[in-house]
């Protein structure tokens, strides 16, 4: 491990820092919909918005409250709506523009279309095709890149709808999930997006609708190589967590991040929403100390990460030292497990991106995961079983992270002698119902899935699965080859959307569990938070007082560490144990 | 009317039925054993009964282990009759998956135990007596006291039990409710007022009261009280049922764990062509040793306990939900008088008017207090007789006209020889002075003030339309006080002072007695309407009370302790009694209440913590033959897969029992902040819960090592 590196992550780390609490205010006011410094040019757009959709506003020309049924009942028709779009969209691609390499239905097979419409609703953006031999360019853009935006907005607004649970008392509503989708990707995803593009265009990141070009390489064969509309998808894909990549190679491609800056603004824009957020729930319950502490106790789990993963990618593994690879860096080489790594990032940036894309539930990667050392790979792999909620997706972290110190109350709060509250609400039966809920829902997904994969008997040349047996599609045997089914379906149901690229996942079988498995981690997560959210604002507040459970100091952030990883662990340790922790052994 | 009241500090000998009563309700608790061996034997015999599925049920976390049981038991069966290896583990295995549900069942069994022992006490004390019911002409006729409804009226003479709860409605007695109170000194209970409530059971001792009956057979006082310290009618409180379901939920992500480790592992043998995947046994070890048993196993034990932990302060909580209401409380309202203070203040000092002789004031105020019963009144005519050696005089009620004090005059006095003589508060007197056409004097009002500055009451004396002086009545704080109160205030709880005083005496004595707030002049509706306004800010008000015109209060009170000396009404709209009648205690209740919760959730986490070192002994041992690498998480160097599950299983049911003390006793509670509660007990519980099954384990697998179980 290097000095340099170490430089290039605590960079990155004060980049995020420095932007927390500004974008924090911004977006907190947007939210509550009140005037910011671009309210005089969107403050049209948006009520343009609301006119011409028919949000129904109340007598201050405000988008009329909602109730937790109607919020989530307007996210459920929106999702599944936009869900049919895209499907439409994909079977139908060959009679619609923008499609200069000619592509037709014949490439998106019907559970593929399926797998990949849920997939970017869910803002999971998990790939089982190559995206530059399967959709066209419109598709492209107006069907995955919207979603990019809708996606990562309606994650936003259902943050701040469980916030404002936590921040109002007596009142049924929690705020209005139209108002929440237009002035998160109005007001924030938007302006952002057009800056990071540009920024990202500065650094060589494509931008054009032309067909792919031929070339004639240096050893003198023909290479197709591959064009597109590729910055404005790229800054949304990082920015909303989202991580769908234009191609195959996602940000290891070079027309996707050609530059090592342009690869800190990627992992940059990874974080930059989920930690402002922090700073927004702060302001919104009043308490900025309760947005610093989940801020501290997602930092202390982002650091464990990056340094786990750095420490042992730098390490190496045996076979490679064996391989006469030098494992020590120097000044002309890395060292190190370099394998499935781009030279121009080098292992502290490969490591940090791992980390970073799955603390969020980005799954944009520079490196390919599957050729991490097991126990750096386990790094990722982990990151997403605690829930992705280290910052986490763009509102699903902070909701995530809410939900953990929900239990963290429950489950402790009773040792200073009072029924659990969290930000003077008690948690009671309902809060603790639909939390548990929550949990086993993702526990069951991520399990029974991944479970029935790995013995799953399919016949060889059959529909669900023609390569036979489902654990005959990973690309490596042993433990390796576990993780692997493991880290898929931890993947789709995290909304994570990275994969340990080794498994094909391309048959009706994967196709559609993933598929899913998806759709559970995203909605009937969501409904319970929903419901926790409707349940804290018809609560009142109980006022603090020296014997209230005080949530904003270093115990607190401990304890909150502890019960992210002590359930991530309990849940997941036997199947970890049979994948990367023995894999790791073994070496 | 004049009743000699016997101070209860004086009677010495008690009473037989006193005696029974306190052991029926556990006082002396303290010298008796936590494991008392009567209660043991009976525990053990109903943690059997208590296997029955369908009481289990209703406690998934042990239902779960019962099922593991009962399919081991079916395996091991198998394997000893087909005589295949591996019986002797498997048996093993079975027995201790058993011992677990039974140790969780005792537990239960233990805490209802004490209970039901208290119980079966005071049916013992329920006699089946006969009551003389009167008809409507008066004639006394016997009936049996079972036959008794609600409207009865029964006669109740000197050794007659009073046949069921009622109100008097004539005539004066001295009753034992030593039944019920396990107070031996007898009480008046008369007609009209505050203290016309009998309770059934209970002995006439002297003279005669008519009581109306308010309730019917197998609704009575008693009745209710056997059954709540039985337990019977015990429900499960709100904070349980949430950590009910939370603990159902980590059970069922366990069984989706463990359950999909069989095809993981499938895969893996396959993979590695070596060793075969876990037995089922194994499975359902590594099952029960996950979900969280310990805390599934106590909580209910936890609950009674706490219940029972009331009980023995001598207050009969009305259900679960308000012990645990107690430790929520965020306000005190504690009344003034016997709480704070005394009960009684006491004359020390006459203050003359200008130009009145403090003779001349000190023989009104003895004139004017001479019908007055009360512990004031009759502290002033004392005052008078030391002082200035006035002899109390007997007055005939037929030379004077005795005016008794009226919340509307709020003054008394009498009208004598011609003179009217009024003493009371400073307000009320100037306004009687004022409607003779009287002059108030600014002096007489100065120290009047100087007096409620110092805490002190003012009570102004007048005889006609003049202002003679005036008498300065002393509260006495009680000792102790000041320190209890800075204690809650550590532990976040705000103090209110309830007082009918004015506003100046009371902060005076607010001060005094360092509480945090006060409510002065206060009337029942102030009272009620300063608690609606406490609940509307979202915090929980505790209160005690004894009075008709409390009831409204305590019944919007989150705990509301009545007072058993206090009226039917009032016990029946609080959630608790005390039965010593000792406002006081409600600071105990409030720690009880904490305390049952601090165990709660100390040992939730101890529980989950404890799962940690269960994995390090448990996944080595499975796959010892598939992955041998594995065996480096083998951090205790267990010797041998068998012994290492059968070491965590053992470890676990174990650990149920040796906690049984701490889940009946309670955590030990210290009244410190919230962050300093925290700490000291995520230190001792969440650190230690990690640690401990570490050297525990370990050593269990040595001694089946040394034994040869394994």
């Amino acid at each position: 491990m290097t000095a340099n590196g170490w430089l290039q992550i605590a960079l990155f780390f004060a980049l995020i820092l420095a932007c927390t609490k500004p974008l924090g205010v911004f977006i907190a006011s947007v939210m509550e919909g009140k005037r910011t410094f671009l309210s005089p040019l969107l403050g049209p757009l948006e009520r343009l918005t609301y006119r011409v959709c028919g949000v129904r506003l109340d007598a201050e020309g405000q988008p009329e409250e909602q109730t937790w049924t109607r919020y989530s009942a307007a996210l459920l028709a929106f999702s599944g709506f936009s869900a049919v779009l895209l499907y439409a969209m994909q079977r139908m691609q060959a009679w619609l523009p923008f499609n200069p390499q000619a592509f037709s239905q014949n490439n998106v097979s019907p559970d593929l279309a399926f797998n990949t419409s849920v997939s970017f609703t869910t803002n999971t953006n998990w790939q089982s095709y190559v995206p530059e031999q399967t959709l066209s360019y419109f598709v492209q853009m107006a069907g995955l890149t919207v979603h990019n935006f809708l996606s990562a907005a309606a994650g936003l607004g259902i943050a701040v709808a469980l916030v404002r649970g936590f921040a109002r008392q007596s009142v049924k509503t929690i705020g209005n999930f139209w108002a929440d989708l237009t002035r998160a990707t109005l007001y924030v995803l938007l302006p952002a997006s057009v800056i990071a593009a540009l920024v990202l265009c500065s650094q060589g990141v494509i931008q054009n609708l032309s067909a792919y070009t031929t070339v004639t390489t240096l050893e003198g064969v023909k290479q197709v190589i591959a064009q597109g509309p590729v910055a404005s998808q790229e800054a949304i894909k990082m920015l909303g967590t989202n991580g769908g990549g234009f191609f195959n190679a996602n940000s290891a491609h070079p027309f996707e991040n050609p530059t090592p800056f342009s690869n800190l603004i990627e992992m940059f824009l990874i974080f930059l929403i989920p930690a402002a957020l922090t700073y927004t729930f702060g302001k919104m319950v009043r308490d900025t100390r309760q947005g610093w502490a989940l801020f501290a106790a997602m930092t202390v789990l982002w650091l464990g990460g990056v340094v786990t993963a750095y420490y042992f990618e730098q390490k190496g593994t045996p076979m490679l030292a064996k391989a006469g690879i030098a494992m020590q860096a120097d000044a002309a080489q890395s060292g190190g497990n370099m394998e499935g790594k781009e030279t121009r990032f080098g292992i502290a940036n490969s490591a940090l991106f791992a980390t970073a894309t799955t603390d969020a539930s980005c799954g944009a990667v520079n490196a390919m995961h599957d050729s991490f050392t097991p126990l750096g790979g386990l790094v990722p792999l982990f990151n997403i079983q605690l829930g992705e909620v280290v910052f986490g997706g763009v509102g699903a972290g902070l909701y995530g992270m809410l939900m953990f110190a929900i239990l963290a109350v429950f489950i402790s709060g009773l040792m200073v002698g009072r029924t659990p509250e969290y930000l003077g609400k008690k948690i009671e039966q309902k809060e603790v119902k639909m939390a548990m809920i929550a949990m086993l829902v993702l526990a069951a997904s991520v399990l029974l899935f991944a479970g029935a994969s790995s013995v799953a008997p399919f016949v060889k040349g059959g529909y669900w699965n023609a390569p036979g047996p489902a654990a005959a599609n990973t690309n490596n045997p042993g433990a390796h080859g576990l993780s692997e089914i493991l880290y898929a379906y931890t993947s789709a149901t995290g909304n994570n959307g990275s994969a340990l690229a080794g498994l094909n996942a391309n048959t009706p079988w994967y196709n559609v569990t993933l598929g899913l498995a998806m759709l559970i981690g995203r909605f009937l997560m969501l409904l319970p938070l929903l419901a926790v959210a409707g349940s804290l604002a018809a609560k009142r507040q109980v006022p603090v007082s020296a014997g209230t459970f005080p949530t904003h100091g270093p115990l607190f952030v401990g304890l909150l560490i502890g019960v992210v990883i002590i359930v991530g662990a309990l849940t997941y340790f036997p199947a970890l144990s049979l994948g990367p922790i023995v894999e790791h052994l073994m070496l | 009317m004049s009743v000699q009241v016997q101070d209860p500090m004086n009677q010495t000998v008690p009473s037989e039925a006193s005696i029974a009563a306190d052991r029926a309700l556990g006082r002396g608790q303290r010298a008796r054993p936590l494991f008392d061996p009567p209660i043991v034997r009976r525990a053990v015999t109903d943690s059997f009964a208590k296997l029955n599925p369908r009481t289990l049920a209703k406690n998934p976390v042990m239902f779960v282990v019962e099922v593991g049981a009962a399919l081991t038991t079916g395996l091991m069966l198998r394997t000893l009759i087909s005589g295949s290896s591996g019986f002797g583990f498997e048996l093993q295995i079975a027995a201790w998956l058993w011992f677990t549900v039974l140790f969780a069942n005792f537990a239960e069994a233990m805490a209802e135990g004490r209970g039901k022992a208290q119980a079966d006490s005071l049916r013992r004390s329920k006699t089946d007596s006969t009551a003389k019911k009167l008809d409507a002409d008066g004639r006394v006729d016997v009936v049996p006291a079972s036959s008794l409804r609600k409207g009865d009226i029964c006669l109740c003479e000197p050794n007659d039990i009073i046949p069921g709860d009622g109100d008097v409605i004539e005539g004066i007695a001295s009753v034992d409710e030593s039944v019920i109170t396990g107070e031996s000194a007898p009480v008046i209970r008369e007609s009209g007022g505050d203290r016309s409530a009998v309770t059934g059971g209970t002995k006439v001792l002297s003279d005669y009261i008519k009581v109306q009956i308010t309730s019917n057979p197998g609704e009575t006082f008693l009745d209710r009280m056997i059954a709540l310290v039985e337990g019977a009618a015990r429900q499960k409180t709100p904070n349980e049922i949430a950590l009910n379901i939370m603990i159902a939920g980590l059970t069922l992500i366990f069984l989706l764990a463990v359950v999909t480790l069989a095809p993981f592992a499938l895969y893996s043998v396959d993979q590695a062509k070596a060793g075969t995947a876990p037995t089922v046994i194994v499975l359902v070890s590594l099952l029960v040793c996950l979900i969280p048993t310990t805390i599934g196993g106590l909580l209910s034990a936890i609950g009674i306990a706490g219940m029972d932990r009331v009980m023995q302060h001598n207050v009969l909580a009305m259900s679960g939900k308000a012990v645990e209401a107690a430790g929520d409380v965020n306000t005190l309202l504690l009344d003034k008088t016997g709480t704070i203070t005394l009960g009684n203040r006491e004359a020390v000092e006459f203050l003359p008017a200008p130009g009145v002789h403090e003779g001349e004031l000190a023989n009104a105020a003895q004139l004017s207090s001479l019908a007055d019963e009360t512990p004031e009144g009759r502290s002033i005519v004392v005052l008078a007789k030391e002082k200035y050696g006035l002899r109390g005089r007997e007055i005939a009620s037929h030379e004077a006209e005795f005016i008794p004090f009226t919340a509307q005059t709020r003054m008394s006095g009498i009208d004598y020889e011609g003179r009217q003589i009024r003493k009371g508060a400073g307000e009320s007197v100037r306004r009687h002075i004022a409607s003779l056409g009287g002059e108030f004097p600014q002096s007489v009002t100065d120290i009047a003030d100087a007096i409620a500055r110092t805490g002190g009451t003012p009570l102004v004396v007048s005889e006609d339309a003049r202002v003679l002086g005036v008498i300065h009545l002393k509260d006495i704080v009680k000792g102790g006080m000041r320190e209890r109160f800075n204690q809650m205030r550590t532990m976040g709880i705000r103090t209110v002072m309830i007082t009918g005083d004015n506003p100046l005496t009371a902060a005076a004595i607010a001060a005094e007695a360092g509480v945090d707030d006060f409510l002065a002049q206060a009337t029942p509706r102030d009272k009620l309407d300063l608690i609606k306004r406490e609940q509307a800010g979202g915090r929980l008000v505790a209160m005690t009370g004894d009075g008709t015109n409390d009831a409204p209060a305590l019944a919007q009170a989150d705990v509301g302790v009545a007072m058993n000396t206090g009226t039917m009404a009032a016990k029946e709209a609080g959630n608790m009694v005390d039965l010593d009648s000792n406002p006081t205690k409600l600071i105990e209740i409030v720690a009880i209440g904490k305390q049952l919760l601090i165990t709660r959730g100390a040992l939730t986490t101890f529980s989950i913590a404890n799962d940690v070192a269960k994995y390090f002994a448990i996944i080595p041992a499975m796959f010892a033959v598939t992955y041998p690498a594995l065996n480096r998480l083998n951090i205790m160097r267990l010797h041998t897969p068998e012994s290492a599950i059968l070491a965590a299983v053992i470890f676990n049911a174990l650990i149920i029992i040796a906690l049984v003390p701490l889940a009946l006793r309670g955590v030990k509670y210290r009244p410190l902040s919230a962050g300093a509660l925290l700490r000291r007990n995520l230190l001792v519980y969440g650190l230690g819960g990690v640690v401990a099954p570490f050297p525990g384990i370990w050593l269990i697998d040595r001694l089946l090592g040394v034994l040869h179980l394994v």
